[in-house]
């Protein structure tokens, strides 16, 4: 079982937490040590961004976030590097790269390397459904699963091509836009409902998640885990405490049950 | 969608899932568009009666050698820009949409854009890098006087490809009103494909005009490559031309050795960025790097993915003209022949003069695909 599965699996009808960061961002350092302090928040999966130049998906704080850590003069030989010190460290995590194509084709090998330093999925934010292909075969020979975007405006055909193509969880987002993008608070029950008809894995919620009730909001939409991301790299670059953050949003998860 | 969107390895739609139904919707309505004779004699009655097709071919009467230029120069907006976003915009109506985004380096996209903003109605937004914004205020207030309204791009480099990155952006919540009139032959699919065909009316004339002129085929087209809008709308219809060698100029800024430079054919890699798969200048972690050139035009990191298709099956050759060759050009065609010439353009008759002076006979068409009033201060600046 992949550890996205016995996750799902441990949680049962419980929501899963996911928590974003950038890797590198400030610094390598501080950047493994707000990793662990999401952990310690209660996060259940940590998604974690490789910094590109060019990030189209992305919002102000991303954007901002990913500038710092090249800035600071982040490679993506660092990024593998604190990934397979986070799995040294937390044996049963899953651990998500976020990343953009030109990051995944630059470096020859670098699924595979993904794959070797403990990383669990790949989101590729500018590679949709219909060009997916060959990157999922090379994921699947290297070990590693793939997950794609299902959003509101996604077709029937391509929904499908999603559902079968995607392994760990199914990245939805509610509304059309970036990362960051103002959460209306309104999540797509029907989209959810869409995604598990395909046999898709796992619904899981992202864009836009930064209170409380955002996250009760999602999972009362019938999704099975949110991923919050802008809000905890925002807070993080005020030297905010990301740890209680994490935790009062994971508190909801365990209050509000998914089952409809 | 209903084309592959390919060009050997290079194009395709590398976008995110949510931006993918915006672009099948534009390809339809693209495909449905050219068998409709409607659209197609509106934009035909547009270009000649509006932008004041066909353009000229010039034979240059002092310069060396045998070079004809086609004077894109001389179209409404004062370049060849104005040709595609016609067709974009009549595109943009026929979808119901009701505003318009656009990237813009130096500002002549933003200018066509906002051309096309004011005639057929729209709501108009350009994007600008804010180094851009501050270098070039004068364009900034051509869009305005159209009005358009140009947002200063602070993100990145604060350049061209910020201000594309920035439209995208825009454009994953706004596309259901919103078309973005991407302003070349780059980016996801069908853009490179669409404005191919709007701008292929530059070569389909050109040969057309040297034909009819000397009675036969060119034996070099030359055009200056940025995104690469004006080189393939001049290359399309000689493609088949065997005989006729294509050649793509790219800004070797201020030398091919270092980094201060646009060449991204010359120097980049195949990589994936704003939408293709298509040489970028990249380091070895796939992070663009800056480019320069005294031509924003031409000051981009990638290039359309035609081209890339175009160098590697060696069908087009490209090159590079250094800054200093590009100016020396400007002030050459000045000089002899009474035309001020986009910086841009300086580029493809750097080289142009090179294959002259190698063989006085060779039949040249230059493709002079903009005016240098933009020009003119930094001209001054750097000249004077």
């Amino acid at each position: 079982m992949s550890r996205y599965a016995a996750m799902f699996h441990r949680l049962g009808g419980e929501g899963a937490f996911g928590a974003f960061l950038m890797l590198g961002d400030p610094d390598p350092e501080t950047s493994a040590e707000l990793l662990e302090a999401v952990i310690e928040g209660g996060a259940d999966m940590i998604e974690v961004g490789i910094p590109f130049s060019d990030p189209v998906a992305d919002g102000p704080v991303i954007q901002a976030a990913a500038q710092r850590a090249l800035a600071a003069g982040v490679r993506v030989g660092d990024c593998l590097e604190l990934i397979a010190a986070l799995r040294a460290r937390h044996s049963h995590m899953p651990i998500g790269i976020l990343t953009y194509a030109n990051i995944v084709v630059a470096r020859a090998g670098f699924i595979r390397e993904a794959a070797e330093a403990g990383a669990d999925s790949l989101l590729i934010a500018d590679v949709p459904s219909l060009e997916a292909e060959p990157f999922v075969r090379e994921m699947e020979q290297a070990g590693i699963e793939p997950v794609l975007i299902a959003a509101p405006n996604t077709p029937e055909v391509a929904l499908k091509r999603i559902a079968s193509l995607s392994k760990a969880y199914t990245y939805c987002v509610s509304r059309a836009g970036i990362t960051g993008t103002h959460a209306s608070g309104q999540f797509d029950a029907a989209l959810v409902e869409r995604v598990i008809e395909a046999g898709g894995p796992p619904p899981v919620f992202g864009f836009g998640i930064s209170r409380p009730e955002h996250v009760r909001a999602a999972l009362s939409a019938g999704a099975q885990g949110v991923i919050c991301g802008s809000a905890i790299v925002d807070l993080a670059s005020r030297q905010g405490d990301v740890g209680s953050f994490v935790q009062s949003l994971k508190a909801v998860t365990r209050n509000d049950s998914v089952a409809e | 969608m209903r084309l592959n969107g390919r060009f050997g390895r290079f194009g395709g739609c590398f976008v995110p899932e949510i931006l993918v139904p915006a672009l099948e919707q534009l390809e339809a309505a693209f495909l449905d568009a050219q068998g409709d004779g409607g659209f197609v004699s509106e934009l035909n009655s547009l270009l000649a009666n509006y932008a004041g097709r066909p353009t000229p071919l010039t034979k240059c009467r002092n310069l060396p050698g045998n070079i004809y230029l086609k004077r894109e120069d001389l179209l409404h907006g004062g370049a060849h820009k104005t040709n595609q976003v016609l067709g974009q915009g009549l595109l943009a109506k026929r979808m119901g949409k009701a505003r318009l985004i656009a990237e813009t380096g130096a500002g002549q996209h933003g200018v066509a854009t906002a051309i096309v903003g004011a005639l057929l109605g729209f709501e108009t937004l350009v994007y600008m890098g804010a180094e851009d914004v501050e270098r070039q205020q004068l364009n900034v207030f051509r869009m305005q006087l159209m009005g358009a309204e140009v947002v200063p791009v602070e993100s990145g480099g604060r350049t061209l490809k910020d201000a594309i990155n920035e439209a995208l952006r825009d454009w994953s919540s706004s596309f259901e009103n919103t078309h973005y009139l991407l302003g070349t032959a780059a980016g996801p699919h069908p853009f490179p494909t669409m404005v191919r065909e709007f701008q292929r009316v530059i070569g389909r004339e050109a040969r057309a005009q040297i034909i009819d002129q000397l009675g036969r085929l060119p034996d070099a087209v030359v055009a200056c490559v940025g995104g690469g809008s004006n080189a393939i709308g001049l290359f399309a219809d000689f493609i088949e031309d065997q005989v006729v060698q294509l050649i793509g100029v790219e800004a070797a800024g201020k030398g091919l050795a270092g980094n201060e430079h646009g060449a991204t054919l010359l120097r980049g890699t195949p990589g994936i960025l704003h939408g293709a798969e298509t040489y970028v200048l990249q380091d070895e972690d796939g992070q663009v790097t800056d480019t320069w050139s005294v031509s924003a035009g031409l000051d981009y990191p990638a290039v359309g993915p035609e081209h890339a298709h175009l160098k590697d099956s060696g069908r087009a050759e490209y090159v590079g003209a250094s800054d200093a060759e590009a100016l020396a050009a400007f002030r050459a065609l000045a000089e002899n022949e009474g035309i001020l010439c986009a910086f841009e353009s300086a580029h493809a008759l750097a080289h142009a003069l090179k294959l002259a002076e190698a063989d006085a006979d060779n039949i040249i068409l230059v493709g002079l695909s903009g005016r240098g009033d933009k020009d003119v201060a930094q001209a001054q600046a750097l000249l004077a």
